[in-house]
């Protein structure tokens, strides 16, 4: 063996093994808490250049028909197993009804017929995969601030929570999400009951999803049961606010 | 006795300071966008993924005849086995099935929420200290004195790229400046592929896009920017690898001495030695 090919051998076994060092070494970093705390300055950063720019007023890119996706895909999960889930889809969810409580002066329950009395929206937008995917299509649902309107929220209600019947976890969690009152009062913040013209199907989140347009797919929980306005989200889940959240994601999904 | 008349003053510490802060900023960027690529390993163009047309670029895996996995990429529909780098490769000692391998991406192991974290937030990072640089650029008469190429740059085109390629160096009072291919490069590097990258990377985030309905339209759409920013990674990425390769072989330790001390040698000029 000659001397330039044992020099690099040793080159590049030096180089394997400070950069394998470097890499466990941001991985340790990943599971520390005040590096991850660190980190997390970004999401608070984003949110306070969001407030500074946008909030109420600006509106989510809306399309044409000849945009749309051929078919809406399906995330997360495609049909809920729980029984109760099962016998509301199975009767067409004829005795479905939306819980409206927490801080609010006026708890309501509302059938889908309800809902679809409420004032309502068509958008065509794109729906943003926290993966990187992305597909257009046409949604009709009930404004959010229309419902909150007949629920008059208490001056301390802070978020909505949105509960649901979907679970991704084998120990049963449901699906939980939620959003401050400046998104949810915003005019393209919609609970569907439509997609591309036809009623919501199973996989998509029959019989009603959340539509929070400035915000990733995640944000936008499918089959939701029950809305909460609470003042604080430390009692919800794991205390982030969400499902994703309580894994690791961030609460404002802007980004 | 000719070191020290020859020592020259290079680089003022602003520079150096935002030089190294972006060295660590890139790779950093580069290394968690490839985790967050892995997520969805495929580039489209268009306003969003499903648009009737096939990615322009998509690393996947199959099963094997003989049950192993097999790592494909696939761009413009020719594909390619890529197995152990792209689609499949090693993760703790056995093979899964990953777009990018371990060693490239941070976290190591797929982890989108993690790597979500460390991109973000070095962002912030690497679009402020360019904002910085560019700013003291124009203010410290920088960019006008030794980056914009001069008329007597313009027309010494050919000759510097016969230079580079016969690896010939400037000497003596001319190695106080950058060449015009030098220069020229370093700003395509600053006020395009940088402004670019983020951009394009500004045109994937759903509350960016809402400030000014339309904007990233002019971009080819939503889908399409993920695909110049993940190409605009890669030509960074190249040139980091020349500018490595030009720093090691006009003097390793002097260029580094440069961007850590701001001294530099003027290699001696053969014709008054």
């Amino acid at each position: 063996m000659n001397d330039s090919s044992s020099r690099r051998r040793f080159l590049f076994r030096a180089v394997t093994l400070v950069g394998g060092v470097l890499l466990a070494g941001c991985d340790r970093l990943s599971r520390s808490a005040w590096f991850t705390r660190m980190l997390a300055v970004a999401e608070s950063m984003n949110l306070a250049a969001r407030s500074a720019t946008a909030n109420r007023i600006s509106m989510a890119q809306e399309f044409t028909e000849t945009d749309m996706s051929p078919s809406f895909r399906s995330n997360g999960t495609a049909n809920p197993s729980s029984p109760d889930y099962q016998r509301l889809a199975a009767a067409d969810f004829t005795d479905y009804r939306l819980e409206v409580g927490g801080q609010v002066q006026t708890p309501l329950s509302l059938s889908l017929a309800d809902l679809r009395a409420l004032p309502d929206r068509t958008q065509i937008t794109r729906h943003d995969c926290v993966e990187g995917w992305s597909a257009i299509a046409k949604w009709h649902g009930a404004r959010l601030s229309a419902l909150l309107a007949r629920a008059q929220p208490l001056p301390s209600a802070k978020y909505v929570v949105f509960h649901c019947a979907d679970s991704l976890d084998d120990d049963g969690t449901l699906y939980y999400e939620s959003i401050d009152m400046e998104d949810a009062n915003h005019e393209q913040t919609i609970l569907a009951y439509d997609l591309n013209d036809e009623k919501l199907p199973v996989k998509n989140g029959a019989p009603v999803r959340l539509r929070v347009e400035r915000q990733l797919g995640y944000k936008m929980a499918k089959y939701v049961m029950r809305l909460e306005l609470v003042d604080s989200l430390a009692n919800v889940g794991g205390g982030n606010g969400g499902y994703w959240e309580d894994q690791g994601y961030e609460w404002y999904a802007g980004i | 006795m000719a070191t020290n008349d020859r020592l020259y003053y290079r680089h003022t510490l602003p520079i150096r300071v935002m030089h190294w802060i972006n060295v660590f900023a890139f790779f950093l960027m580069l290394m968690s966008g490839l985790q967050i690529f892995n997520a969805h390993p495929a580039l489209n163009w268009g306003k969003s993924s499903y648009n009737g047309k096939p990615p322009v670029l998509e690393i996947s895996s199959s099963q094997g005849s003989d049950g192993k996995a097999i790592g494909t990429t696939t761009i413009f529909g020719h594909t390619f086995t890529t197995t152990g780098v792209l689609g499949v490769s090693d993760e703790d000692g056995s093979p899964t099935e990953r777009g990018f391998p371990s060693w490239s991406t941070i976290p190591g192991p797929q982890w989108l929420a993690m790597a979500r974290a460390w991109h973000f937030f070095f962002a912030w990072i690497f679009v402020l200290n360019g904002l910085f640089y560019v700013g003291y650029s124009i203010a410290s008469r920088h960019l006008r004195r030794d980056l914009v190429p001069s008329a007597t740059d313009a027309r010494s085109i050919g000759r510097s790229l016969k230079d580079h390629l016969l690896f010939r160096h400037p000497k003596g009072e001319a190695a106080k400046q950058y060449n015009v291919l030098q220069k020229l490069t370093y700003l395509i590097v600053i006020f395009v592929l940088l402004p670019g990258i983020i951009l394009m990377g500004w045109a994937m985030s759903p509350w960016l896009n809402s400030l000014w309905p339309g904007w990233i339209d002019i971009l080819g759409g939503r889908q399409s920017a993920r695909t110049p920013h993940f190409v605009f990674a890669f030509l960074l990425l190249a040139f980091v690898f020349v500018h490595v390769f030009e720093v090691v072989i006009t003097g390793l330790w002097n260029n580094l001495r440069s961007m850590i001390t701001g001294r530099y040698v003027l290699p001696p000029d053969d014709r008054h030695e």
